[in-house]
């Protein structure tokens, strides 16, 4: 066959072809019960967990793909098994992450070896001996911060057992059974009763750990009068090459304790993220949430606290950033269901370069539930007409006796004011970082200094288009 | 022979929308002089000053601006306040979870080419609070969110005392103050001017805010024209008489 002859061939023969050896890959690529078994054997797993694998591997299979929210067709079900066991090693090389990653990386002043580390390349890192030491200074005090795997087979294998999945079942939906069948890494931290954590706990310790950015599990629990700050995840993008994170938080807070848990999120622009995460609050405890969400192609991330003891009390501070390409739709839910609880839901949502930012709340006060309170404000920026900023609230009140405010407001950068700040020798482009940057600072005030420095970075990169 | 002036205005026509406001206004100023923009309500004093500083709701449809030698007509607004351009706005616009403190330290930043030095602008910025008895809290507040209309303008001179520019354009910066507030910023103002040898193009319908500063010249605005110019005295003059005989004046001579 001539050369020729190929080319005028190419355009009918080409596709036939591709399409033939799609059909023909698809048997290969189910997540079968022998694959999930593969995973608990290499994991290790005591019997049970093998056990709970695979019936969240048959709940997986009979359930169907969300529908009601932003589209995931871009996610090929039929090839979930390249999304759970990829190919590609996570520890890439460094010169295959993407370059607008790498650039990220230079301009929010991340040394070397963090980069090659947070991009999944590096193996060794000293966030590994940051990692033990804290685990030596928490362990002192009673605290147990380990990895899930191990933690199964140690003393606290029972009360893993307990509470594992327990408040996040594989029946809530598709990615939790998938969760349930393929999870992998992650965290298990243990405050006892009346211990205080003086230095906040960081996930990105663990960022190394296999599994991690991917299915990780999170299991908190903290034990009466206890009171712990959790941080999960950095500013800087985790460069995967799954591109499918669907992990799970649970939190137990005990009586009278006290959570924060603080998620800074920047998951690379291609990543489909669908996290679950929720919390459970005895009498007189308080879960206090603290999210950013800048990454990601499209996210489904709704935090949920359940007041369950009188006097529970929840806060959520929430900021989202939907920049060129990106669909995150984000809030938080609330569950009262015990008299004289209280929550508050304060989100700020920004929009630009066609972006869209959905926020979604739930509240919902039982009957039992009397004499609570709950406030949800969410104020949305756009910054261009191309932007989208939904706000869907959901309110169910089962008690005449509660207190319920909604108030959302949806708002532009005014000219007036960039002229203003122009006036004094800003930049027109700096001049709308400071303005977002203030729009977001209910957020930063909520961070260690650090974290809150980082997002302001972040939010100035991403107002100078440095990661289109 | 080389102009010294700070500032020529040459024929400036300007519009809102495809309305014309200013018709051909000329003004020279020297450095540190003070001139004094007086006239009616709407004649066109506050659209001046913000075509000076090149707020782009105006268009330019004549004329120059030149500042310090260099033609800033088509200028961004930026650019001109690098170049030593103020302007204390009449309504200072609002900008939560920006701290004025860090506002300032920002806008120093972007104006200097060497880096602030953080001990010195914060005994700077405590200095210039005390001038205008202003209690220190108010850096770490939102840049003017919940200030009053005094405390706003208060801000604005304190932002004139740390940005130190070569000409500052004060729009109304006395109206709805109470004396001691008056006092109070006429004393920032003069600061400014003896230290830097800044500028000042005031924009006033009233003459407390002049009684401490030496007046060099005076114009008087009426219809976006420049229709009287004089000394320090002819602000005694339209206290006196008003701005009626003055515009009447210049109406006839325009018809001869």
């Amino acid at each position: 066959m001539s050369e020729k002859g190929y080319l005028e061939d190419f355009d009918t023969g080409f596709y036939d072809f591709r399409n033939d050896e799609k059909d023909a890959y698809k048997v290969d690529e189910g997540l079968t019960p022998a694959i999930v078994e593969q995973i608990s054997k290499e994991k290790n797993d005591p019997v049970w967990m093998q056990q709970f694998r695979l019936e969240s591997l048959q709940i997986y299979n009979q359930m169907k793909v969300p529908n009601w929210g932003p589209d995931i067709s871009g996610l090929n079900m039929d090839e979930i098994v390249t999304y759970v066991r990829p190919k590609t090693k996570m520890s890439a090389k460094w010169s295959e992450v993407p370059e607008d990653i790498k650039d990220t990386f230079e301009r929010l002043g991340i040394p070397k070896a963090e980069r090659e580390s947070l991009a999944g390349v590096g193996a060794q890192y000293d966030s590994e001996l940051v990692y033990h030491n804290v685990r030596e200074e928490v362990a002192a005090q009673g605290v147990v911060y380990t990895d899930l795997e191990s933690a199964m087979h140690g003393d606290f294998a029972k009360m893993i057992r307990d509470h594992f999945m327990k408040l996040i079942t594989p029946r809530d939906h598709k990615f939790a059974a998938l969760h349930g069948a393929v999870w992998s890494g992650g965290s298990f931290v243990y405050v006892p009763p009346g211990v205080s954590v003086e230095i906040p706990l960081q996930s990105y310790f663990r960022l190394n750990a296999p599994g991690a950015g991917q299915f990780e599990h999170t299991l908190i629990i903290v034990d009466e009068g206890a009171d712990l700050h959790f941080i999960e995840g950095c500013s800087a993008p985790k460069y995967n090459v799954a591109n499918l994170h669907a992990g799970a938080v649970e939190l137990f807070v005990g009586k009278n304790a006290h959570l924060r848990y603080s998620t800074i999120e920047n998951w690379s622009k291609n990543m489909y993220n669908l996290n679950t995460k929720r919390a459970l609050v005895e009498e007189g405890g308080t879960i206090e949430w603290v999210s950013g969400s800048f990454g990601s192609h499209v996210s489904y991330l709704y935090p949920m606290s359940i007041l369950k003891g009188r006097g529970a009390h929840m806060e959520f501070t929430g900021i989202t950033f939907a920049g060129k390409g990106q669909n995150l739709d984000t809030g938080a839910k609330v569950v009262h269901s015990a008299p004289d609880t209280s929550s508050y839901i304060n989100t700020k949502s920004i929009s630009k370069d066609g972006g869209i930012s959905t926020f979604r709340s739930s509240v919902v006060i039982g009957a039992e539930a009397k004499g609570s309170r709950a406030s949800v404000a969410c104020h949305s920026l756009m910054l261009d007409d191309i932007s989208r900023s939904d706000t869907i609230p959901a309110i169910d009140v089962r008690t005449p006796d509660a207190d319920v405010g909604h108030e959302a407001k949806i708002g532009r950068i005014s000219d007036d004011a960039v002229f203003y700040l122009m006036s004094r020798g800003i930049s027109e482009e700096e001049a709308r970082a400071m303005i977002v940057n203030g729009f977001a600072d209910n957020v930063s005030k909520e961070l260690p200094l650090e974290y809150a420095v980082e997002m302001n970075n972040l939010i100035r990169l991403e107002m100078t288009g440095a990661r289109e | 022979m080389m102009s010294t002036s700070l500032l020529q205005i040459n024929q400036i026509h300007a519009n809102i929308e495809d309305k014309e406001i200013l018709h051909g206004v000329s003004l020279e100023m020297n450095p540190g002089e003070t001139h004094v923009l007086m006239g009616p309500n709407g004649a066109g004093k506050s659209t001046l000053g913000h075509v000076l500083m090149g707020n782009p709701r105006y268009t330019v449809t004549g004329g120059n601006i030149v500042f310090g030698g260099k033609d800033i007509t088509k200028e961004s607004t930026d650019k001109r306040a690098k170049e030593g351009l103020f302007l204390s706005f009449q309504e200072p616009l609002e900008v939560p979870g920006l701290s004025l403190e860090n506002f300032l330290r920002n806008a120093l930043r972007q104006q200097s080419e060497n880096p602030i030095k953080i001990w010195a602008f914060h005994k700077e910025l405590k200095k210039a609070l005390g001038v205008l008895q202003m209690d220190e809290s108010y850096a770490e507040r939102s840049l003017n969110v919940g200030f009053s209309g005094g405390e706003k303008k208060k801000a604005e001179i304190l932002q004139l005392m740390l940005l130190k520019p070569r000409l500052a354009i004060l729009d109304e910066t006395d109206s709805g103050l109470d004396v001691d507030a008056v006092r109070l910023v006429s004393q920032g103002v003069e600061e400014y001017q003896k230290k830097q040898n800044g500028a000042l193009l005031i924009i006033t319908h009233s003459t407390r805010i002049l009684e401490s500063l030496h007046v060099d010249y005076t114009h008087i605005m009426a219809n976006g024209q420049i229709i009287a110019t004089g000394d320090g005295s002819l602000v005694d003059r339209i206290n006196a008489e008003g701005y009626e005989s003055i515009v009447e004046a210049a109406a006839k001579g325009a018809m001869k």
